[in-house]
């Protein structure tokens, strides 16, 4: 909220004002109604690990975090040139390889990549759209830059939170919409519909069925899958809905069998088809990947783009965009040590207190240290790890990141928070809507917003002025 | 829409009806087993109960005998007992949230509610003014349910399915406590109206909430006959077979015309369905009230399985 010089940034003004002059207990009053109303309508996730029964809430906190005009079209400037060159390095990286050719980067990070799929190996997908989803986890750490902390092309979750958060910030709040220009977030369903007819086969006739397949209600990401679906008025499949019949795919519906011809999975390639991949999912369709192949079904994403959003690929990401689009990268990359190379692995083993070290395919915020935070006993289990399979880690300096008022146990105190905006890539062109997932580590200090372990969200406001 | 969307919403319905009904024979128990010695009839209420929720075996597995404690344990909140209220709300809202997409937002709420609600009873120390608020919430759950779905759904398909689960399932329930209670219902011309026999067909009655109907109805004392009647023939009686059939009749055709085209499932109801509108209790009397209930089950159940072959999978 502030600058550097403790003054408070423009795009805050009208807010701090208004946060000096509301009672307390107004806010805590509306805090509590917004946890109420997030449990009646069941937006909640499920953590890993955990009694199967047991459903948590991310918290919610009510203060919004706030981005001005400017400081949006910056950004989305460069998460437009970065989703572009993900995508263009995912088609050389299964045909031409053109990267490799011109040295750039090393041929394991493409081949040895556990995520590899040689099944897309010259495989053509609709319009060489790869990534038609992407959320891009940023954060910013000045005024004027915003750094990339992580790619997600896979399948990035959060985006009904962010749908979510305004509805509820609309309810509890409407006086501050008055005095605040807020852009809209509410088109952002429509927009992924068009994005996702937009890719549909070029053999599909007429206007393309849309599906968003689910693993299913025990999945942490439920909620989201039927809010979406809800939202794009499409059918929300499990991998039993479906089968392959003659090189096509079909539901089965109640009045028998419906060609289905875009497929939003958020489901792992993993566990897509067990045909092709996991012999023991039981949450795919076998033959999906032959229909796919054949070019008769669409997959957003695409299979095999987690080539493009590993942390050990990330390091590369600013030759990746020279090297496709010659451009310089608009959004910085964070500093990055990959172990997998001697002499930075000395640097990373010599330096663990002051790094964040995390696994090249971790996610949720689990498999890293955090170097400054942890004590001596976990820094040497995590080095000898590090020793024992370098290639599979990376490392960070700590940044300071921006901060922003949260409400907490002791009043309002800033908090540290990162942003997932989400860029959808259609055939016609790239949609973003303005704002994007804000994510808050709620304890004192803490870089880690994960929802897994404790993080928060926030509405997250782009004002049109 | 999808098979299992339609199946989801069908067993929803059917879930939550099973809840209330198991809710509505727990009450009628509890009031039966609460007369003074010799008002009751000459066997255990208990059994009667557990005979009606259609789980005698699955029951003697567990317990040596059906009493209060071990009954109420077993109806209403065995985790053991597939068919318990508290499974029944459990399942139902696993199955509203595989079709969030289908539900209104007020269903939804209705069964998550009452989901979140459900873990407030403590079932080891429950006590009994507690155990009756807790069939209250479980009917009122019900009666929300359903509410909320007539007043906000669209009428289509997924509200047909719905509808249809619902039916099923409480034609099945109206058929049991007539099956558990039939011999009770036959006319004895010596005993008409004679005062052990009147607690359990008011306990009929209660456990279909009907008590009221069938004075307005009938305008008469409680006769066994005309309760028989009530409950099977006649149309004005939401919960009677024959309601249930018209109704079920009524949402079949819809989803055959919306579909453009019929099966097995519409031809089967027809005929039960017609059966129930040109009955006559002199005839069903004399042919036998329980050989007509128990072929009624079996027909309901076809139907039921007709409907699942037809749509649900």
């Amino acid at each position: 909220m502030r600058a550097p010089d403790g003054s408070i940034r423009p795009a805050y003004q009208q807010l701090a004002h208004w946060l000096d002059n509301v009672p307390k207990d107004v806010l805590d009053y509306r805090r509590k109604e917004a946890e109420f109303i997030f449990r009646r309508i069941g937006i909640t996730f499920a953590v890993y690990g955990e009694a199967a029964s047991t459903e948590r809430l991310i918290p919610f906190d009510i203060i919004p975090r706030i981005l001005n005009r400017g400081e949006w079209q910056k950004l989305s400037k460069g998460l437009e040139q970065r989703v572009k060159a993900l995508n263009m390095y995912l088609y050389d990286a299964y045909n031409k390889r053109e990267i490799l050719r011109a040295g750039l980067i090393p041929e394991e990070l493409i081949f040895g990549n556990p995520v590899f799929r040689p099944e897309m190996n010259g495989q053509a997908v609709p319009h060489n759209i790869y990534v038609m989803i992407a959320g891009i986890d940023v954060v910013r750490v000045d005024p004027d830059n915003f750094y990339v902390l992580e790619d997600n092309a896979r399948v990035p979750s959060g985006v009904s939170y962010m749908l979510e958060n305004r509805e509820i910030m609309l309810r509890l709040f409407p006086e501050l919409f008055i005095d605040h220009p807020v852009a809209p977030v509410e088109n952002y369903a429509d927009d992924l519909l068009a994005t996702l007819k937009s890719v549909a086969p070029l053999t599909s006739s007429g206007e393309p069925t849309v599906v968003l397949m689910t693993p299913g209600i025990y999945n942490s990401a439920y909620y989201e899958h039927s809010f979406l679906a809800d939202k794009l008025g499409c059918e929300l499949v499990e991998g039993r809905d479906m089968f392959v019949k003659g090189d096509m795919l079909y539901m089965r519906t109640t009045e028998g069998p419906k060609r289905v011809d875009v497929i939003y999975r958020r489901v792992d390639d993993d566990f897509i088809d067990p045909l092709a991949f996991r012999p023991d999912s039981m949450l795919g369709v076998p033959g999906l990947m032959s229909v796919y192949q054949a070019g008769n079904v669409t997959l957003a994403n695409a299979v095999g783009t987690g080539i493009a959003d590993d942390k050990a690929v990330y390091s590369y990401m600013p030759d990746i965009i020279k090297f496709y689009l010659g451009e310089e990268p608009i959004l910085k990359n964070v500093e990055t040590y990959r172990c997998r190379e001697p002499g930075q692995l000395k640097y990373v083993l010599d330096n663990i207190e002051k790094l964040v070290v995390k696994e090249v395919h971790g996610s949720g915020g689990y498999g890293m240290l955090i170097g400054p935070a942890a004590d001596k006993k976990t820094i040497e289990n995590f080095a000898a790890k590090v020793k024992a399979a370098p290639e599979g880690f990376i490392a960070q300096p700590t940044l300071a990141l921006s901060t922003c008022p949260t409400f907490v146990e002791e009043g309002i105190a800033p908090r540290h928070v990162d942003l997932r905006p989400f860029v959808l890539t259609g055939r016609d062109k790239t949609r973003i809507v303005p704002g994007g997932l804000t994510r808050v580590a709620l304890s004192k200090g803490s870089l880690v917003v994960n929802s897994s372990q404790g993080g928060g969200t926030k509405d997250t406001w782009v004002l049109d002025r | 829409m999808l098979s299992r969307t339609a199946s989801n919403l069908y067993w929803l319905s059917r879930y939550v009806e099973r809840a209330e009904c198991l809710a509505r024979i727990l009450d009628a128990t509890y009031r039966l087993s609460a007369l003074p010695q010799g008002y009751g009839s000459e066997t255990n209420e208990w059994d009667s109960a557990i005979a009606t929720a259609g789980c005698v075996a699955s029951f003697k597995e567990k317990y040596p005998e059906a009493n209060e404690r071990t009954v109420t344990e077993y109806l209403a909140f065995s985790p053991d007992n597939p068919s318990s209220i508290r499974n029944c709300i459990e399942i139902a809202r696993t199955n509203a949230r595989s079709v969030r997409t289908a539900l209104t937002g007020e269903m939804w709420d209705a069964i998550n509610s009452a989901w979140h609600e459900l873990y407030r009873y403590d079932p080891k120390r429950i006590t009994r003014e507690e155990f009756t608020r807790f069939l209250n919430f479980v009917t009122e759950t019900s009666v929300r349910f359903d509410g909320t779905s007539f007043r906000t759904m669209l009428r289509n398909d997924a509200y047909w399915f719905s509808r249809l689960g619902f039916l099923v399932e409480r034609a099945d329930a109206t058929a049991r406590i007539l099956d558990v209670k039939y011999h009770v219902l036959l006319p004895r011309e010596a005993q008409v109206g004679g005062p052990l026999d009147y607690f359990q067909w008011a306990s009929i009655l209660r456990s279909v909430s009907a008590r009221t109907s069938y004075h307005w109805v009938y305008r008469d004392s409680v006769k066994p006959w005309l309760v028989a009647d009530l409950l099977i023939l006649n149309r004005q009686m939401p919960r009677s077979l024959a309601s249930c059939y018209e109704n079920i009749n009524r949402y079949l055709d819809d989803l055959a015309q919306f579909y453009g085209r019929q099966g097995q499932a519409q031809r089967l109801a027809r005929a039960t369905t017609s059966k129930l509108e040109n009955g006559r209790m002199e005839d069903i009397f004399q042919s036998g009230l329980h050989e007509f209930i128990t072929q009624f089950l079996s027909d309901n159940n076809r139907v039921g399985n007709a409907i699942g072959d037809q749509y649900l999978i």
